[in-house]
């Protein structure tokens, strides 16, 4: 009897680990980095032109070869044939990770209180887990310019990879202060001020901003000069600017504004970026003989004047291209990140052409921020940053079929698609 | 001398009395398109014959005489475009004073200057429907605009053929207005449900008190006294005896289900339902028992009622036989629905005739015109669009617009300056580096969201 019973909690013994450990079905499909070897594609490298039947090993998150014929060795091999290879799209402004729901106030990170918070960085608000980032990478955007707004000076635009748990792990190594210049235009349609009131306004402004500046120039002169400094953590952000440390991303878009902007940055010797530039079709010649680069979109907006062709919006990112500007493109959205590549395909129609709006997805942004030797283009060595398609990924048709972001195979999975996986024959149907 | 002046007056009057109220009508031929006519597949190497506003023929090797002729070989012609769901060339949107308000007609406040309109022209939209905001459970009648853009007389625009249609709204945008806005009902769906359902109650009294009495008048010397007419009741009497078709503003699959109910046990079939963020959700509901869904392709997370809500849902809703088209709900978006519609082919993969008929005969099907417009088929009114390359690819243009055969749009021909009117007084044109007009909630939502910190987005 005895014996009995010790078999029976024996028994129960061995029972416990299967009622302890709850029972979940399905699997989480995590980002997973490794040895891949993606054969047999179209490569589209951008830097150095297209190559059929190429492949490309991914080892330790960066690309290690590409060629024709490239030995698998210890590799998962991945068929690639009938489709494309391309780099990593990137989006020159976004408040991807930054907001989660638009209209909750509790959810939106990307403006802080004050006119001058240069010392507001954008990387340190970014939300790893917003569910907005699968849905964003799943398209082939890769990498995005998380961007601040509000104010004067309301922060610092940080550049991160679509895939990683922490800030850190995120950061593809870029920053920028964020300057909202000046502006003679109207707010938005809801502006109201009379021309005096705008104009006067526009003058006030620039003052401001010069004065701003002169004490952010004095700041930095007295900090060279190893003076003691009381904490001034806004002036120190500045500084860092003037130093030449940061760059200063200029969001101007009125084409009187362009032409202040760009006298601005040459008297002030600053290191910049001019963002949004949504009337630099107008100035397009003057743009190119100051140098600046341009990171401009969204394509898929309205004309900023009334009188304007239908398509300025379309065309503007092409007539810079044209004129020798360096075209960057944004979406200066935030969960449609994704539609990156459908702006740029609007701006490769209406006369940027498709090599040119390639460039301004990829290898164009990775110069603009400085990660051109690891980032924008398939070449041996650059981070394994990059993604296979169907098609061209402009096209809306085309199918992206895999996206690697620092040599991590990311799922081709987010809450849109599992509630297309869930919702496309409902269970129950119409009767229960 | 004065009696001839008032005979070429008499005259001129004469010639003038028969154009009143006429719009232009176009006759034009076009050659050697691909033809995609959207219910009758897809016609390589075919013409287009139009006469007087209507389509005459489409067939191979078409002549006519005194007609202009376009050559579209290498072209795409396709139905023009239709938006059940805008804002576009209206006044004003909301009536946000009451939370029903279905006496309140658009066609009041209808403006044929909008530049939206020669701007939906350029990206091939012939036909809108211009709504009523989404501040209230039950709002104002649309109208059914045909984009004749350069006429200054609002009639001019309208659709005459078309049925009437009226707002409805669900969820956020009610109750955020009146219930938390003014603090009387809805201020949850709860409320919203028993506003539009206590709205059908009073109608069905309102419509009995009226039959009493025209039933007391056929009696033999009887002097009833009539009741006092009321217009918003009589709107919704309308709708409860189908006259009306119901545009329901609403995002969330308990609320659409909760309206389907309701409609249910008021025996209303003519019921839309519009942006409808989550019907992927009640797609077999919405396919028996509704005209089906007019959605966005991509929107989500401008607000909590869409977060959980998917680019799928127009291939979903398709795939479940829901009658679905793509709206724009925004003077940016109307420009560009052919490419909003091409979404569903990256989410979902629908096939070139499913994708195209989400913007020409399901919303002609859901706004009661799908026997006038909506397809290329003879007989039709000749609201066309050729386009360079395939209308849901994304480097297609659009070349040309007609309305009734007419040419409103051409690529070729196109001015800078498109606007019927310049303001006398402005110096300088203003320049808006944003657009807040032709939206949802237009002319209210300016109190409600903190002042700007949410002007950059969407607000619908």
């Amino acid at each position: 009897m005895k014996k009995f019973k010790s078999i029976i909690y024996l028994m129960a013994l061995l029972l416990f680990p299967m009622i302890a450990q709850a029972q979940f079905d399905g699997e989480f499909i995590k980002p997973r980095n490794g040895k891949f070897l993606l054969q047999n594609a179209t490569l589209v490298t951008v830097t150095k032109g297209t190559i059929q039947n190429g492949s490309v090993l991914i080892a330790n998150g960066k690309i290690e070869a590409v060629g024709q014929s490239i030995p698998a060795g210890d590799a998962e091999v991945i068929d690639c044939t009938g489709q494309f290879i391309y780099p990593g799209m990137f989006d020159g402004g976004s408040r991807l990770g930054l907001v989660e729901v638009n209209s909750l106030p509790e959810t939106q990170d990307f403006a802080e209180i004050g006119q001058v918070t240069p010392n507001m960085r954008a990387l340190v608000a970014v939300n790893p887990n917003s569910v907005a980032i699968p849905v964003t990478r799943v398209s082939g955007v890769t990498t995005t310019l998380a961007t601040p707004s509000g104010g004067l000076f309301p922060g610092t635009a940080a550049l991160i990879n679509l895939n990683g748990y922490t800030a850190d792990q995120m950061s593809a190594g870029f920053e920028g202060v964020i300057l909202n210049f000046p502006t003679s235009a109207r707010r938005s349609t809801w502006d109201r001020r009379s021309e005096e009131d705008v104009k006067r306004d526009a003058d006030r402004a620039q003052k401001n901003l010069n004065d701003i500046w002169e004490r952010a120039t004095k700041y930095h002169e007295m900090k060279t000069a190893k003076a003691e400094l009381q904490f001034y953590p806004e002036m120190d952000q500045l500084a860092k600017v003037i130093a030449g440390e940061l760059p200063l991303l200029v969001e101007v878009n009125a084409a009187g504004d362009i032409e202040v902007a760009i006298k601005w940055i040459k008297e002030k010797g600053v290191k910049a970026i001019l963002t949004g530039v949504a009337e630099g079709w107008r100035v397009a010649d003057k743009i190119a003989e100051s140098g600046l680069p341009v990171i401009t979109g969204p394509m898929l907006s309205i004309p900023t004047r009334q009188s304007d062709r239908f398509d300025a919006a379309y065309t503007n990112p092409g007539k810079m291209a044209k004129a020798g500007v360096k075209v960057v493109i944004r979406s200066n959205d935030a969960e449609n990140t994704r539609n990156l590549p459908f702006n740029a395909g609007f701006a490769a129609a209406y006369g940027m052409g498709k090599e040119e709006a390639l460039k301004a997805v990829t290898i164009n942004a990775a110069e603009v921020f400085g990660v051109a030797d690891r980032m924008g283009s398939i070449e041996a060595g650059k981070d394994a940053t990059l993604f296979v398609s169907s098609g061209d990924p402009f096209e809306t048709k085309t199918q992206i079929a895999h996206v690697f972001i620092d040599g991590y195979r990311v799922p081709m999975s987010n809450r849109h698609i599992k509630l297309y996986q869930e919702f496309l024959e409902r269970s129950p149907g119409l009767e229960k | 001398m004065k009696k001839l002046n008032s005979i070429i007056a008499a005259f001129l009057i004469m010639v003038w009395m028969p154009t009143m109220g006429q719009t232009q009508k176009g006759s034009v031929l076009i050659k050697n398109a691909t033809v995609l006519t959207v219910t009758q597949g897809t016609l390589e190497d075919t013409d287009v014959l139009v006469e007087n506003g209507i389509i005459k023929k489409i067939g191979k090797g078409l002549s006519a005489n005194n007609v202009t002729i376009i050559d579209a070989k290498g072209k795409y012609v396709m139905p023009g475009i239709i938006d059940a769901h805008s804002h576009v060339a209206l006044d004003a949107v909301n009536e946000a004073t009451a939370p029903i308000t279905s006496e309140v007609q658009m066609a009041d406040v209808v403006d044929p200057y909008d530049i939206g309109l020669y701007r939906s022209l350029a990206g091939g939209v012939t036909i809108s429907h211009a709504m009523h905001g989404s501040a209230n459970a039950i709002g104002g009648q649309n109208i059914t605009l045909k984009h004749r853009y350069g006429t200054f007389n609002p009639e001019d625009l309208f659709m005459k053929d078309a049925p009437r249609t009226i707002k409805f709204a669900l969820g956020e945008n009610p109750t955020r207005v009146h219930g938390r806005g003014k603090n009387i009902q809805p201020r949850t769906r709860m409320g919203v449900e028993a506003v539009i359902r206590n709205g059908f109650n009073e109608a069905l009294q309102y419509k009995k008190v009226w039959e009493t009495y025209n039933n007391a008048l056929k009696q033999k010397d009887a002097t009833p006294i009539p009741p006092k007419y009321d217009e918003r009741l009589q709107t919704l009497v309308d709708i409860l005896d189908g006259k009306v078709i119901i545009h329901c503003h609403s995002y969330r699959a308990d609320e659409i289900y909760a309206l389907i109910n309701t409609c249910r046990d008021f025996g209303i079939t003519n019921i839309v339902f519009s942006h409808v963020n989550e019907g992927f959700k009640v797609a077999p509901e919405l396919a028996e028992y509704t005209m089906g869904a007019s959605v966005f392709a991509d929107w989500w997370a401008y607000k909590f009622e869409v977060y959980y809500s998917t680019a799928y849902n127009a291939a979903i809703l398709t795939e479940n036989n829901v009658i679905t088209s793509i709206n724009s709900d925004s003077g940016e978006l109307i420009r560009h629905l052919y490419h909003e519609a091409a979404k569903t082919q990256r989410y979902g993969q629908l096939s070139d005739d499913q994708a195209l008929a989400l913007i020409t005969i399901n919303p002609a099907k859901q706004l009661g015109i799908a026997d006038k417009v909506g397809s290329i088929e003879e007989g039709k009114q000749a609201d066309l669009v050729i386009f360079e390359g395939h209308p849901l690819s994304v480097y297609a243009i659009p070349q040309m617009t007609f309305v009734d055969g007419v040419k409103y749009f051409d690529i070729n021909d196109d001015q800078d300056d498109m606007r019927l009117r310049v303001s006398a007084n402005e110096t300088v044109e203003p320049i808006f580096l944003k657009e807040h007009d032709h939206n949802c909630m237009h002319g209210v939502d300016f109190f409600f969201n903190n002042f700007g910190r949410s002007l950059f987005q969407h607000s619908h």
